[in-house]
């Protein structure tokens, strides 16, 4: 066991170093670097296109995923190991994409082998980009409550309504959707998860400009699309189990967000670069603060991680990875901001990603649902 | 270095043979019997730990120990924790058995036997002002003829007024030197102060004590390489305990969040507290995680254990007085009463933020150890 990890660790080192470009090797993770893939996506460089090529050949964009469906198979060790591999070296995400987060764990777990087949290679090998289809303008929170609905009308679904923070749904080739299929059951039991192409007639989509500056996040506006019966995942009426399935995903994946932020580098170093430095005495206490919650929370993640995988499944605490990760990785960013000074007023990334991360505490949940999900589920006080 | 952060199943097993003990042998009621008889500790107790094999969790087994490591040390600690036990547990069998064990000559290994049968205790003198510091040592030892002559004064020894022996940090000609000396010998008085938690902790005065070479734990001027390892066991475990206590506090006030009532209504209806205690619930779980890692390091990896511990005792201690806050503000008035047990786990908790190394302390290392 530990001669076949060595063995891994050597060849997926020899690999690395031979495949992965020196340009690919910064750790960077802003949202110019990432590659998102798609469609109409343009490479931003020779390097990130080699360096996804090399990684879909070995099924690397998606290591966990059975080899079937374009992933490399691996099991936990490995994928540690994995993990620390990329990180020695620095290297950034081959593909990053709503696919690889949220369709394919739902997918894994609830689609058919036919559904697996069709969907799960193309987002592998980063040739069709999705995005999700939940929050509707009267449907935050309190999610459940989706009104965008779809009329039977025999093979196919006729689609009226409108979804909004939409993440790059103008960039985006397919989404995934909470529609209402059934008004009269109760709010839960009467919604499907379905999956609509982009380019259907119908769908428009729009962006919203936020504080950031950037636009990552969309309206969707559906008019009488038509979506054929075998494009839904899980049973009609409920898609709330998917949903609910992959909140718990879409929780871990923002936690560990925080992590990835500036290459996972520590703060005190991300913070020494700023002309305030650490002698501001404040400020480093501050950060160490800071330091000592975010090693904390990363052993967190990693143990719920190991309890997953000896059958220890997380289920509602995921709801304290989202919380407990985006506050944290909110501070940090505050941390930067101050110790950027007045350099750090100027548009750029710091000042970008600071203003991005005040989402993250409200997307996929807000802190304030995430504690009452712990309340009431976790700790079982009443409702 | 990568660990599973997953409970073994002996460890599970462990938690409850030892939660089962406890709740029976030792709930907040017998220290809260001690503190009424002015007793700082049960011997009766500690006896019927070192037949369970607790006294020697550290030992090996060739010298009478079950020798179950430091994560399984870590788990005792904590289960001790929930319900505040007094014991010499952190004291003697995981400071001393671990400074001991760096040792191994038969003059520690014969004392190791003694601590796995349950037959001495120990303490650790240290301090010499009022935050923890080992570098920061002004008690000397000085040479004399074959031995030693040592002079000064520690202070918040834990355990240091009933122990039968005390392993003593005095600076000698070419650095630090830890000593272990009997703490009925000539020239050493003990004053035990009366401490807000109602356990042992003691003022020792040292006046021209004398020491043979066969004292010294380790070698002269060389005290750290037995003493680091020692206080690292001892912080992990102490971390474990105040996870425990914070897992303790927090358990009593959902209880109480459940069952009291005003408005017509389970206080624990409201979001407002609701949201308070589910946070309290991350910290405490999140605490969990940097204590199995502990163990798991100290276990598996001992020279890179440092900025785990580290982080197990800061992150421990933030936890555990925000759970004993949480709790007395969300028991309201009856968390202010003597009678009410809150106060305990609050006094308690405020002596294990102060013992060797408080949050700034700690914090301090792990920005370090993260280059900053």
């Amino acid at each position: 066991m530990t001669d076949t990890m060595t063995d891994f660790r050597k060849d997926l080192r020899d690999w690395l170093e031979a495949y992965c470009p020196a340009e690919m090797r910064d750790g960077a993770a802003s949202e110019e670097t990432i590659c998102w893939g798609g469609k109409d996506w343009v490479f931003s460089s020779d390097a990130q296109r080699e360096w996804l090529n090399a990684c879909v050949a070995e099924g690397y964009t998606v290591p966990t995923w059975p080899k079937e469906y374009g992933g490399a198979g691996l099991n936990r060790d490995q994928q540690k190991i994995f993990d620390e591999e990329i990180a020695r070296i620095g290297a950034r995400f081959p593909l990053q994409s709503f696919g690889i987060w949220m369709l394919g764990p739902a997918l894994l777990h609830f689609g058919t082998h036919e559904q697996k087949l069709h969907y799960l290679p193309p987002i592998a090998r980063g040739e069709v980009r999705w995005c999700q289809g939940y929050s509707e303008p009267g449907a935050g929170s309190d999610l459940a409550s989706v009104q965008t609905f779809g009329a039977d009308a025999g093979d196919h679904w006729v689609v009226n309504g409108q979804k909004i923070w939409t993440s790059y749904a103008d960039k985006a080739d397919w989404i995934f959707a909470l529609v209402r299929t059934d008004r009269e059951a109760p709010k839960h039991k009467g919604i499907s998860f379905l999956l609509i192409d982009m380019n259907d007639p119908g769908v428009e989509t729009r962006p919203i400009k936020l504080i950031s500056g950037a636009s990552p996040f969309c309206e969707t506006f559906f008019t009488d699309v038509k979506v054929p019966k075998e494009q839904i995942v899980g049973d009609v009426n409920r898609g709330w189990d998917v949903a609910k399935y992959l909140l718990t995903h879409e929780r871990e994946m923002i936690s560990g967000s925080g992590m990835l932020q500036a290459g996972g580098r520590p703060l005190g170093a991300v913070l020494a670069e700023g002309d305030a430095g650490l002698e501001d005495a404040t400020l480093r206490a501050a950060a160490m603060r800071c330091e000592v919650d975010q090693l904390a929370m990363g052993l967190t993640l990693e143990r719920y991680r190991d309890m997953a995988e000896a059958g220890q499944g997380a289920g509602d605490a995921s709801a304290m990875l989202k919380y407990l990760g985006t506050e944290l990785n909110k501070q940090r960013h505050e941390l930067m901001m101050m110790a950027g000074g007045s350099d750090a007023l100027e548009w750029g990334d710091r000042p970008a990603d600071w203003l991005r991360t005040k989402a993250n505490s409200i997307e996929g949940g807000t802190s304030e649902v995430m504690l009452s999900i712990i309340s009431r589920r976790v700790l079982g006080l009443p409702a | 270095m990568s660990v599973k952060l997953v409970q073994a199943e002996e460890e599970v097993m462990l938690a409850d043979m030892a939660r089962g003990f406890l709740d029976d042998a030792a709930p907040v009621s017998h220290l809260r019997a001690l503190r009424d008889a002015g007793e700082t500790h049960d011997p009766a107790l500690w006896a019927e730990m070192a037949r369970m094999g607790w006294a020697g969790v550290l030992v090996p087994e060739a010298q009478g120990g079950s020798d179950m490591g430091y994560a399984a040390a870590n788990v005792i600690a904590q289960e001790m924790g929930k319900t505040l036990v007094t014991s010499p547990f952190l004291s003697t069998a995981v400071i001393a058995a671990t400074a001991l064990r760096q040792v191994g000559d038969d003059r520690a290994n014969a004392a190791l036997a003694r601590i796995a049968g349950g037959e001495v205790t120990y303490a650790l003198a240290v301090d010499e002002s009022a935050k923890f510091d080992p570098n920061k040592v002004e008690m000397t030892a000085e040479a004399d003829g074959n031995g030693f002559r040592l002079n000064g004064t520690k202070q918040f020894v834990v355990d240091g007024a009933l122990a039968d022996r005390l392993l003593v940090l005095a600076r000698t000609a070419e650095g630090l030197t830890l000593f272990d000396l009997d703490a009925g010998a000539a020239g050493v008085s003990r004053d035990a102060r009366a401490m807000i938690d109602a356990r042992d902790a003691a003022r020792i005065t040292f006046e021209d004590v004398e020491a043979t070479g066969a004292d010294v734990l380790g070698q002269v001027d060389h005290a750290m390489d037995v003493l680091r390892p020692a206080l690292q066991a001892g912080q992990a475990a102490l971390a474990a305990e105040m996870t425990g206590l914070a897992a303790g506090a927090f358990a009593m006030t959902v209880d109480y969040l459940k069952e009291r009532k005003q408005f017509g209504v389970e206080i624990g209806r409201f979001q407002a507290l609701q949201h308070r205690a589910a946070h309290l619930w991350c910290e405490v779980e999140v605490t969990s995680s940097a204590i199995l890692n502990a163990g798991r390091l100290l276990d598996s990896a001992p020279e890179d254990a440092a900025m785990a511990v580290s982080l197990a005792k800061a992150k421990a201690t933030q936890t555990a007085q925000l759970a004993v806050q949480e709790g007395v503000q969300m028991h309201g008035g009856i968390g202010m009463t003597d009678a009410y047990d809150m106060g305990f786990y609050m006094k308690r908790a405020r002596v294990g933020a102060e013992w060797l190394g408080d949050y700034s302390y700690h914090a301090e290392q792990v920005a370090r150890y993260r280059g900053f």
